[in-house]
């Protein structure tokens, strides 16, 4: 086990072991065998939603990898915001690497910002798979912008944006607004960027983002009809921990690329460290896997090299592009790192994001 | 385009994938009979069939799945008067009554019938549309659809019984009730008393059940008899058939007015029963049966519930996003075949819209085919005693309560929110009326949030806007002609006026209690959504100060009123609860309470042992091998589904102790 208080700079260090170590010998095969068991899933959302999605998607690969090809059933849980089934995998489930948890940037947050209802905690955990996604941020042609490059412009414009809450995922773009200094307004109520998508179309809000695969099929339509222009996507994370270009999207920038083109530096302060942790917890390493506490190292081994080889099987990877986005997926040492990056928030920017929220938008927590 | 409309069907027209579509349709029939289940429970069958297959086949297993449940949710809200799920609540009204009078096979067959060409004429309109559908669903706006929402309000006169005090006080109750939780537009809780479970509201299936089918068990265990009365069954599934075809003009009305409510996404299915149940009873001229037993009641809620599955299809495979629950599951098995919904559904993905159209119409003929054939034998279930169903249904609308959020607490709620149906219903307060307020809660509160934000007041003076408020001021004013309640009395000059002569003098105090009740209720509501912020107090600060003006005249009238004011309607001084005595009332509910405690302590499975052997043996004096027989059948069937459906069952403190194997953990 590694130590889970990583810095940026061991993290570099790490990642460099780890490149030595994918190429030395092949890890011993683990002892734990699942031959005619069952492990069930917990997720804390609903039937059909984004993360019910992700996990029926890769349950099959997880029978194919673990070894003794058990049964994975999904069991949704949902309530509380995914706070409840969360609740219940921590309280509930014995470490025996029969069931397991998958979480998503709304089941990080609360847990971030200090939700009375948390009661889970992620450093107790083993975490053995974190998937990746992005977002791509695009506005209303009308204000005269053709890419980043003119986005001092929009300064001079009052930005209305469809927001689900300021709690929720949401929570990235008006960071993200703050920290390159737009004047923004959220309206809140919204039921998930599909609605928010067609405020944006109607006129209603003049910026918007939409998640990868949305955005592909949704918002591209627009952009070659002249109604929408892409900004910038949120980026992803690669092995040293850095914001990147977002893979599906070579050709945007990423926000802090986004940012350095608009002011002429590159973003740094309180307010883009909160930014950059909510980021990774909310979009680089949105959904994760999780074993309970105390489950035994082949256990947790077993899994690891299941969804190893799950990343690298061509059929997930060539099919997984559809459902999950063009991403790599975060395996391994390299889950634990993007664990290590979206659960640590420096304490003074967490505290910062908490009371804005509390003032700016009398978000009770 | 023609050509790959008539391509789509060739191609679905294989024995293929029509046995496919065969499988989605019965499957969506079987989870469908269970109030609470319907489509999720379905899909989580289907998905890990959904690999490797072709898309016809799974597109078409998935629409045949999905179109058969308002259909099949019918069986249990016209033979025990349970919702089958929230787009058939208003089917109970009239379809409940029907089954007591003996009628439940033609009442099922009208339904199902309606049905049936309801949701052909969906997918008629679906197609024609889906080409242009795009302009008209961007059309509606937050502006136009909180007008929307004030139009379903508005439906609350003709839902209101003889007593419009009650009926308003009932609908401001429900809006109280429907903003508890999230504000939309700050996030700030209110009235949660601390239960974490309230943060997300009071869910809408343990409000649907509790408001109408716990209070029906409690009255019917308590006058001993089966659900048709007498234990005979009258007019059948032919008669059903005839009553469709002769009332066309409703389900051809219901159905467009059903497709462009599902149509339109943030309204939700679980309106659209409502709306076309309030339309039917404003525009009909002889209004003195709804309630009691009208099959048009019938007719138009169904043909509008299954039309919207057509409508629901165009902002889900145009926008991807879904415009009822129903619809949300299938988006979800669409990502998982690897189609992206979006505007490439009508151009390169064209076939594959239209499979999903055909598949549509194909599974609607067979979903009310075979539940046509099972309406008559199923109708049956209406002449047994009913102490040896009651079981079986407090058993069906615990375990539907809990598919809300798999906690205990959606038991508790459940028999909270039963009694206040109890006691709704026992004063004449009309729960539907309860129920619009409940369900236009949220969307009312939201989309007037959102369309100050982004027009100003100046919303008002949208085309679209101006379109509604004409539509809900002719709806008023149609239904406002002769209005008609939940009991079917005509009024008749003013409230209750010329009935006075022949009603006895009645004890007032039963009621006037309950009035305070409310109005103390309101005013917790008023100071709690004083202490919070503008945009978070606002709205449920104006629904309480409405319930407590309103139940404040109430209880005036209660106290003060002539005798023989509707106000003093007591559902204990009227044939045939006057000879029975108030105190079955309170030893039927205290069966329930029983139930809840034990599962609190023992948890679901072994608590509805005990409760099947025990009401069994004491309550309905059955003999011991029988008893042993329907508990068997009882708690077989909850573990079956458990099973299939990989379901945990509420917990007690005895699994907080102690480790048990499944079912019992």
């Amino acid at each position: 086990m590694m130590s889970r208080s990583l810095t940026r700079r061991s993290f570099m260090a790490a990642a460099a072991a780890l490149a030595v170590s994918v190429a030395g010998a092949p890890a011993p095969a683990p002892a734990a065998d699942f031959s005619g068991q069952t492990i069930e899933w917990i997720i804390p959302y609903g039937t059909g939603g984004g993360s019910d999605v992700w996990a029926r998607f890769v349950a099959p690969y997880l029978t194919k990898y673990l070894p003794g090809n058990p049964t994975v059933v999904v069991q949704n849980v949902p309530g509380g915001g995914s706070i409840t089934g969360t609740n219940q995998f921590a309280q509930r489930a014995r470490p025996d690497g029969l069931t397991i948890l998958g979480t998503s940037g709304s089941t990080q947050f609360p847990y971030l910002l200090g939700d009375p209802r948390v009661q889970y905690e992620y450093r107790d955990w083993e975490v053995v798979l974190a998937s990746p996604t992005g977002g791509v941020v695009y506005t209303n042609p009308e204000f005269g912008i053709e890419s980043a490059a003119d986005m001092a412009k929009l300064r001079d414009h009052e930005l209305i944006y469809a927001s689900q809450g300021a709690t929720s995922l949401d929570l990235v773009p008006l960071l993200a607004f703050k920290v390159m200094e737009l004047n923004f307004r959220p309206v809140f109520g919204f039921e998930g960027r599909g609605p928010g998508r067609l405020a944006f179309e109607r006129g209603e809000t003049n910026i918007d983002y939409q998640t990868s695969s949305a955005y592909l099929s949704n918002v591209v339509p627009l952009v070659e009809e002249g109604k929408a222009v892409p900004l910038f996507s949120w980026g992803a994370l690669d092995a040293e921990g850095n914001v990147v270009r977002d893979p599906t999207f070579p050709d945007l920038p990423s926000f802090p690329e986004a940012y350095e083109m608009m002011a002429g530096e590159p973003p740094s302060g309180i307010w883009y460290d909160a930014w950059l942790a909510f980021f990774t917890s909310g979009f680089a390493a949105q959904k994760m896997v999780f074993l309970p506490q105390g489950t035994p190292d082949d256990i947790v081994e077993a899994y690891r090299q299941a969804f190893t080889q799950m990343a690298q099987d061509p059929e997930f990877q060539a099919e997984g592009k559809e459902v999950l986005g063009d991403y790599v997926q975060g395996t391994g040492d390299m889950a634990e790192r993007m664990l290590d990056l979206a659960i640590n928030v420096p304490d003074e920017a967490r505290q910062e994001v908490i009371d804005w929220l509390k003032t700016e938008y009398n978000a009770e927590l | 385009m023609a050509d790959i409309y008539w391509s789509a069907l060739q191609s679905l027209l294989t024995l293929d994938h029509l046995l496919y579509l065969g499988v989605g349709v019965v499957l969506g029939l079987m989870v469908g009979i269970f109030p609470g289940l319907g489509g999720i429970a379905g899909l989580s069958l289907l998905i890990p069939f959904l690999y490797g297959m072709d898309p016809v086949s799974a597109l078409a297993m998935l629409i045949g799945l999905v179109a058969v449940i308002p259909t099949s949710d019918t069986f249990t809200s016209v033979l025990m008067g349970i919702p089958g799920s929230s787009a058939s609540q208003a089917t109970i009204l009239d379809g409940f009554p029907l089954a007591k009078k003996g009628e439940a096979a033609r009442a099922l067959s009208a339904a199902f019938s309606a049905s049936l060409v309801g949701g052909l004429i969906g997918a008629a309109i679906l197609t024609g549309f889906v080409l242009a559908a795009r302009p008209i669903i961007l059309a509606f706006g937050s502006a136009e659809l909180f007008m929307l929402a004030v139009l379903g309000l508005s439906m609350v006169g003709v839902l209101s019984g003889s007593s419009l005090a009650k009926g308003l006080s009932a609908c401001a109750l429900g809006l109280v009730v429907g903003s508890i939780g999230a504000a939309p537009a700050t996030g700030e809780i209110r009235m949660v008393f601390g239960i974490y479970y309230l943060y997300d509201g009071v869910p809408l299936v343990v409000v649907g059940l509790g408001i109408f089918a716990f209070p029906e068990i409690i009255d019917l265990l308590r006058q001993e008899r089966s659900i048709a009365q007498g234990a005979k069954l009258g007019a059948g599934w032919l008669a059903g058939l005839k009553d469709m075809l002769r009332n066309w003009a409703i389900w051809l009305r219901c159905s467009a007015l059903g497709t462009l409510v599902g149509a339109i996404p943030g309204l939700g299915g679980s309106v659209v029963d409502w709306i076309a149940y309030g339309h039917v009873v404003q525009t009909s001229r002889d209004k003195s049966n709804y309630g009691s037993g009208d099959i048009r009641g019938v007719i138009a809620p169904e043909s509008a519930n299954n039309a919207k599955e057509g409508g629901g299809l165009m902002p889900t495979l145009l926008f991807g996003i879904p415009g009822s629950g129903s619809m949300a599951i299938f988006l979800g098995g669409m990502v998982l075949l690897g189609i992206q919904p979006g505007p490439s559904m009508v151009s390169t993905n064209l076939d594959l819209t239209y499979t999903i159209i055909w598949s549509l119409a194909l599974a609607n003929v067979l979903g009310a085919g075979l539940c046509l054939a099972l309406a008559q034998p199923i109708a049956k279930l209406t002449t047994i005693r009913f102490t040896l169903l009651a079981p079986f249904m407090i058993m069906v609308i615990s375990f539907a309560a809990f598919q809300a959020t798999r906690e205990l607490y959606d038991l508790v709620f459940l028999f909270l929110v039963g009694l206040l149906g109890v006691f709704l219903k026992r004063f004449g307060w009309p729960r539907p009326a309860f129920l619009i307020g409940f369900v236009l809660a949220g969307q009312a509160e939201t989309y007037l949030y959102q369309a100050v934000q982004f027009y100003g007041w100046s919303f008002f003076s949208r085309t679209g806007v101006m379109i509604i408020i004409a539509i809900t001021l002719v709806s008023v004013w149609l239904g406002s002609r002769s209005r008609v309640g939940e009991q079917g009395v005509v009024r008749a000059a003013p409230a209750g006026a010329a009935a006075a002569e022949e009603k006895p003098i009645l004890p007032r105090r039963p009621q006037a209690v309950f009035a305070a009740l409310m109005l103390a209720l309101s005013v917790y509501a008023l100071v709690g959504a004083w202490q919070k912020s503008f945009l978070g107090g606002i709205f449920p600060l104006l629904a309480a100060a409405a319930a407590f003006i309103f139940s404040a005249l109430l209880l005036g009238a209660i106290l003060f009123g002539r005798q023989g004011n509707s106000a003093h309607y007591d559902q204990e001084h009227q044939e045939p609860f006057r000879e029975l005595g108030t105190a079955g009332l309170w030893l039927n509910i205290a069966w329930f309470a029983g139930l809840l405690v034990a599962s609190a302590l023992v948890g679901f499975v072994l608590a509805l042992v005990g409760f099947f052997i025990a009401f069994l043996r004491i309550r309905a004096e059955v003999s011991w091998p029988r008893t042993i027989a329907l508990t068997a059948a009882g708690v077989g069937l909850m573990l079956l589904l458990g099973y299939f459906l990989v379901l945990d069952f509420p917990r007690g403190l005895l699994q907080d102790i102690v480790r048990l194997p499944w079912p019992l953990r």
